[in-house]
Parts: structure tokens; sequence; C-alpha cells
């Protein structure tokens, strides 16, 4: 049985639609709600980066080729991002000053990155990648565009878990059933299984546009564990598995997804990607999320601001949706 | 139907938008017969909570009557006389089984974000923001109210709406915050904050066996508000609090202390408050601590700081070394709401209290944009707003 979720959700959902509803529904006034949107996500990315920066200094360090002694520097940073990242929401309408205030910021990364380049102890490949990177995306994430960048292919790797108050017998029947996982997974539009451990499988590609490929399992332990493997010819080449542990206590079972794969459009797609809240990572924690509900709720759970999507450019401001609306998305669902 | 819908910084207006509908099973419509405006609200209208969206529905505390019910909503009826709880609660989950209803892990369909920005996420609230769920708020005619069953309360008939609206939040989160003190007989407890709840955590501490309650704020009414509670007061912008509560207390401090005040706390003394509200203004800090940080100071040892009052992101110059090294307990939280609404109603109807008294402003919905402003800035000596739609 198909979620209230899928039943109304558009099935094209690329941003420009997004956009589209966005300005024939909106009062007046929300002309430039993409460039504030955008401004926004900008905002999510300081305070995600300005964390990572607070809380694991040397990782960032590593990644950006720079001096390990300059965690405290990089600590700075963080803070700054974090301020600057709330800025952007503070600011309302007109986040422009917190913008500037992260353009500043960019350049004092830059400054201390080409400091680093001249230090001896720095290793100069990286820093060369983490400043051209700063320059060209304006210090979107170095962490995750170094994970992208780290294989030629582009193959991005992603472990979540979650925990839920089901038995690993529950969690792990309803997931072998493979047609039921476009009930969670918001990006899958469709899954068949075709034949003896062997599934097509179709979902949606950020930019508009579905992906297909076909997928065999190659591992299968009762209870405990499926593992499979996308097929020759595949749109998305992917490896990947779940578990079902049961948790300390009764107290439900810990489900860890482990998936590596190569996006459509590699790195770059991938970069664009996490700008639109798309990002795989992001995806698969909020998939998680989505199963965590069906199972303990019976069904995914939406708000007037979530109904179409909960990725940062495709939210709705949190009114009823109109009835026109919601008939016309419905019908192009059937 | 008409709702009441945010604009921006101090710009709400009361606007035509959809009716609400049926989206999860477990849902019910209410149609709303009244409605109130909370402190909680100032923060959005002051834009100090991230993530607002121009026109979202504001408003999380009201009530009314169910008008229509999702196919999996059992104990609740077309027609049943409800108060709607401000925590969105599937009562399922790790959380709900334990009573824990505002950190709820299946309500905020926008989890993500405020995993982002507080490490993990507490509840869906209505109207209060993307980072809360993107949820329709209550000030308006209507509203779609998920998980019914566990977010409303029956309540009798006979009683009018004044007695039993606030059991939505302002009254649990009062008591929430008096129980959080752990009162023992024979304790002082002071409060900061003389608003609405401000004015339940008073009335909530005596119930729970406190001897002595001191409330500080710098609004005359408010205060006046609160000795009518019991409370003995102290106005700040005329005496220094900390100095007052250590004259009154022996110089060993009050049992606990409750902040009530929250991220948009005044300064009587100067250079803190400056501080704060300069970078509040940058956005290098997004709450201004006062409140808190005086009621850390204040506590004797090995007491206990009540935080009811709302932050929503960062403080600075937070007196750990105070709380580390005399053994300070803090404590706090959104309420659990429907943990308390049951047995606060038990106590209405036996007429321990009747919380209509904070009631100062009785409006319509259309005139919303006019009870923010006064409420906001404390004129026509305004403590709570009341709306019908
Ligand atoms: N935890 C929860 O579940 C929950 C629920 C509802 C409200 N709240 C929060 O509780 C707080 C109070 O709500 P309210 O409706 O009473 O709001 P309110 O704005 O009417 O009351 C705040 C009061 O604090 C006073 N104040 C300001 N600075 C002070 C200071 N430095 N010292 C002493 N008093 C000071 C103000 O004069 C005002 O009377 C708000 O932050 C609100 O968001 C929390
Ligand atoms: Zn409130
Ligand atoms: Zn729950």
């Amino acid at each position: 049985m198909a979620t209230k979720r899928q039943e109304i959700r558009t099935r094209t959902e690329n941003v420009e639609q997004g956009r589209d509803r966005q300005n024939g529904r909106s009062p007046a006034g929300l002309k430039n709600g993409n460039a504030e949107k955008l401004a926004r996500g900008l905002g999510w990315f300081s305070i995600g980066l300005g964390l990572a920066e607070v809380l694991a200094p040397r990782a960032v360090a590593k990644i950006a080729g720079v001096d390990d002694e300059d965690t405290r520097l990089i600590r700075l940073f963080g803070l700054r991002e974090i301020a600057s990242g709330v800025g952007i929401f503070m600011q309302g309408e007109h986040p422009t000053e917190a913008i500037f205030s992260r353009v500043a910021g960019d350049a004092l990364d830059i400054a201390s990155l080409v400091k680093a380049f001249t230090s001896s102890k720095s290793s100069k490949g990286r820093v060369a990648f983490a400043t051209a990177n700063v320059l060209a995306v304006t210090a979107l994430d170095v962490l995750c565009a170094y994970q992208l960048s780290k294989d030629g292919t582009g193959g991005t790797q992603v472990r979540k878990s979650i925990i839920i108050n089901s038995s690993p017998e529950e969690l792990y029947e309803f997931w072998h059933n493979f047609e039921n996982l476009p009930t969670f997974m918001k990006h899958l539009e469709s899954v068949r299984v075709t034949g003896e451990g062997r599934s097509h499988w179709i979902a949606r590609a950020p930019a508009g546009g579905t992906v297909k490929w076909d997928a065999e399992v190659t591992d299968d332990r009762p209870n405990e564990l499926i593992a499979w493997r996308s097929l020759e010819g595949s749109d998305v080449e992917n490896v990947g598995s779940v578990r079902f542990e049961r948790a300390p206590g009764g107290r439900g079972t810990i489900v860890k997804v482990e998936v590596e794969y190569s996006p459509p459009g590699g790195a770059l797609g991938s970069l664009v990607a996490k700008l639109f809240g798309e990002e795989p990572e992001q995806q698969i924690s909020d998939d998680l999320r989505c199963l965590k509900q069906v199972m303990e709720v019976g069904e995914v759970v939406v708000s007037d601001g979530t109904i179409w999507d909960n990725a940062l450019l495709t939210q709705r401001p949190p009114q009823p949706v109109p009835g026109e609306e919601m008939s016309k998305s419905q019908s192009a669902t059937s | 139907m008409r709702a009441n819908c945010w604009y921006g910084k101090k710009d709400v207006r009361v606007e035509q938008v959809p009716d609400p509908k049926i989206l999860n099973k477990r849902d019910a419509i209410v149609k709303i017969s009244s409605t109130a405006i909370c402190g909680s609200d100032l923060h959005l209208y002051n834009h100090f909570i991230p993530t607002m969206e121009k026109g979202d529905i504001l408003g999380h505390e009201f009530m009314g009557e169910v008008v229509e019910v999702g196919p999996e909503v059992k104990d609740r009826k077309v027609g049943d006389r409800v108060v709607v709880s401000f925590p969105i609660s599937c009562g399922n989950c790790f959380f709900c089984k334990q009573e824990m209803y505002s950190l709820c892990e299946n309500s905020n369909p926008n989890a993500w974000m405020a995993e982002k920005m507080f490490g993990h996420s507490p509840c869906g609230i209505y109207g209060y923001s993307h980072l809360t769920g993107g949820y329709a708020g209550g000030q308006a005619e209507y509203a779609r109210v998920p998980f019914a069953d566990v977010g409303t309360l029956k309540v009798p008939d006979g009683m009018p709406d004044e007695q039993v609206l606030f059991l939505s939040d302002i009254f649990p989160t009062g008591y929430m915050g008096a129980e959080m003190c752990d009162i023992k007989q024979g304790d002082t407890i002071a409060i900061w904050g003389c608003g609405p709840v401000g004015q339940f955590s008073i009335r909530s501490a005596f119930m729970l066996g406190a001897e002595r309650v001191i409330a500080i704020d710098y609004v005359p009414e408010r205060l006046a508000m609160a000795e009518a509670g019991g409370a003995e007061t102290i106005n700040y912008e005329e005496q220094d609090t900390y100095e007052t509560l250590m004259e009154m207390t022996g110089g060993r401090g009050p049992d606990a202390c409750i902040d009530d005040v929250g991220m948009e706390a005044f300064g009587g003394h100067g250079i803190g408050y400056v501080y704060d509200r300069a970078k509040q203004a940058l956005g290098a800090e997004t709450d201004r601590p006062i409140a808190l940080r005086e009621a850390i100071m204040a506590c004797r040892n090995g007491g206990t700081v009540s935080v009811i009052g709302v932050y929503g992101g960062f403080i600075d110059k937070f007196p750990m070394g105070s709380v580390m090294n005399r053994s300070l307990t803090i404590r706090t939280g959104q309420c659990h709401v429907q943990r308390y609404w049951g047995k606060l109603l038990e106590r209405i109807e036996r007429g321990d209290i009747d919380p209509g008294f904070v009631i100062t402003h009785r409006m319509r919905l259309d005139d919303a944009p006019e009870g923010f402003d006064i409420f906001a800035n404390k004129e026509d000596n305004c403590i709570k707003v009341v709306m019908k739609p």
C-alpha cells in the first residue's frame, strides 16, 4: 500500500517545476525567493562546515592539506562559519550582509591556504586542491569535495544507521520485499522483482528525469543482512548492504546501510545535488528516518511545508495546499 | 479560511489561505474556537528563530472542535471539544513511550535541519519555522492536527475556553519549569520573567510545595500579577537582582532558579546587554542569555537551574565554572505537554486554579497584527492575548 506522501507527490520533481509551482501559488513578494533559498542553503553549509571545523579540526586540516598544528586556526574558522551561517538566517529577507561576511571569510580561507602553500610542512597537492576549491565554489564543504575527488570515478561511499522500534525479523521481512522500498525511499520511483534474486530499479535523478538499473542480491542472511550490487549496463553503478542488529536493552533494531556508488554527473553533479539538499548522505539518512516512520507510525509523516519534499529548495511555506494543486499532482502521479 | 501569516520581522498579516486537509491517516481537522499569542511567537516575530518562510501560519496555542478525522484516528470523533498540545508527538517512539513528548522522533519531517543546528532533532511544533517541521499553525480558523489521539485533550463542554485553552502550552510549561526544580518543603524558588509562563511557574511552584517564590521582571503590571499569586518580587531596574536575592536568602541563594525569559532577555546592567545585543545583531551570537547567566550565578550551591525560556542557537560567556564548581544541575526542555495536561485539567476542575487569570486582551483573529504589536511592546498593560476566529 503506497503511503500518502507517495500518492500526493508529483513525479516530476525537478527544481524548475518546484519554482513554477511556487511562483504560481505564492502571494506577491516572493520574487526573489530562489536567491533567498540559495542564501539559506549557504547558511546550512556554513553551519555544517563550521561544526566540522570546530569538532574535527584535525580531519579538516588533513583534508585541506594544512599543518596539523594549525587546528586552533581551523577552529576559529569554524566559529566564523557558524556565525555567518546563523547570520544568513537571521538577516531574514535580505541576507546580503551575512553573505558578505561569508565572502570575507572565504578571503580569509584563501589567505591562510596561500600561507600553507608557502610553508614546507604542507602537502602542496592538497593545498592546491583546497585553494582551487575555495575559489571555485566559495567555500563549499571541502570535506565533501575531497571525498568526491579522491578516486577518479567520483565514487561515493555512504554509511548511515538508525535505531527503530521493531524487531530485526520484522525489518528484514519488510526490506526483503524490495517492492516496499519506494514507500520510504523518496527518490525511488519503483522496484520490480524480475527473477530469482534479481530486480529492476527506477529512481528520480536530482535534475529531473530518471535513472534505471538492474540489481542482484549477493548475500542474504535471514533477519541479519541483505547485500546487493548493480548489474552491467546500469545508469548508476552501486553496491550496498543493509544490516539489522538487535539493539541492547530490548530497544529495537539498529539498521545499518552502506552504499557505494558513482552518482550521475560524477563529482560535480554531486556537488550541485548537495547544494540543492539532495546529497547522497542526506538522502540516505532521510530515507532511513522515513523507514522508521513507516515501521513506528505506519506511514511517512508530512507537514504542509514538506508535503512534496523536504529538500531545501522544494519546501513550501507552511500553509495548507490549495485543492487544485493537490488534485493536479494527484493526477500526475496516477 | 483566514489565518495569521508571518512575512518578516514585525510583519504579520491576516490573509485568506486554503483550508487544511487530512494528509496522514492519524490526522484530525480542528475548527478553532480560541487561539493565543505566546512569548515564543515573539521570537519569530522579532525574527530570532531561523528558517521562517514568508506566508508561514503562526500559532501553537489553540483549541476547538474536531470536524474531520483520518481513517486511523481511534479515540477522537467529529464533534469532540479538544485542546491541542503544541508539541506534535507520535505516541509510539522511544521518547513518546517515556512521556518525553517534545522529543518525539517521528514528528519532524525536517529533522535533518534540526540535526545540523542542534545535533539531534526535537519534535515537530505548529507554526514554528521549518526547523521544527514546517507545520501550519493555529492562529487560523482551522488547523490540521497530526496524531490526533496523542495531540488533543478532550475537555468537558461545561468549561469555558478561557479556563482550558492554556493547557495547550503555558500552564503545563510553567508547571514543568517548577517540577524540574525538584521542590522540597521549605524551598525558596527564584523565577526570572513574569510573562504568562512565569506566572504559571509561580503558581505551580507553590502547588508543588515551595515556601517562598521570588519573581523578577521590570514590568510593573506583571510584577503586580506575580504578587497576586503570592510571590515576592524584584524589579531589576530598581534593584540589583543578585544582591537583592542574596540579601533575601542570607547569602546562600535560592534553592532553585527558573529562567522563564529566554533568548531575548533585556538587561538592567548595561555592559552585558550591549555585548549580547551587538553580537546578536552581527549574527555572531543568536541568543542573549542575560537571565540565564544571572540565574546560574545566583543559585545556591548544589541547586537546580530550570531553563524554560527558549534558546535558539549559540550563547557566549556561559559561566560553566560556576555550574561545575558549585555542583549545579541544569534541567531544560520544550514542555512535554501531554505528560501534564490530564492532571492539570483535574486541578482546574477542582478549582485549585483558574488559568484565565493571565488574560488581559481579547480580540478577533483579524486583529492579530495589533495583538502582536501590543504584546511585543508590552503596551496597554498587555500580558496575554486570546483571539477568536
Ligand atoms: N519550554 C517551553 O516549552 C516553552 C513554552 C512556551 C514558552 N516558552 C518560552 O518561555 C519564555 C517566556 O514566555 P512568555 O510567554 O512568558 O513570554 P514574555 O515575553 O511575555 O515574557 C518574558 C518576560 O521576561 C521579562 N524579562 C526580560 N528580560 C528579563 C531579565 N533580564 N530578567 C528578568 N525578566 C526579564 C520580560 O519583561 C517579560 O515579562 C519565552 O522564551 C518563551 O519562548 C517555552
Ligand atoms: Zn507557546
Ligand atoms: Zn514519538
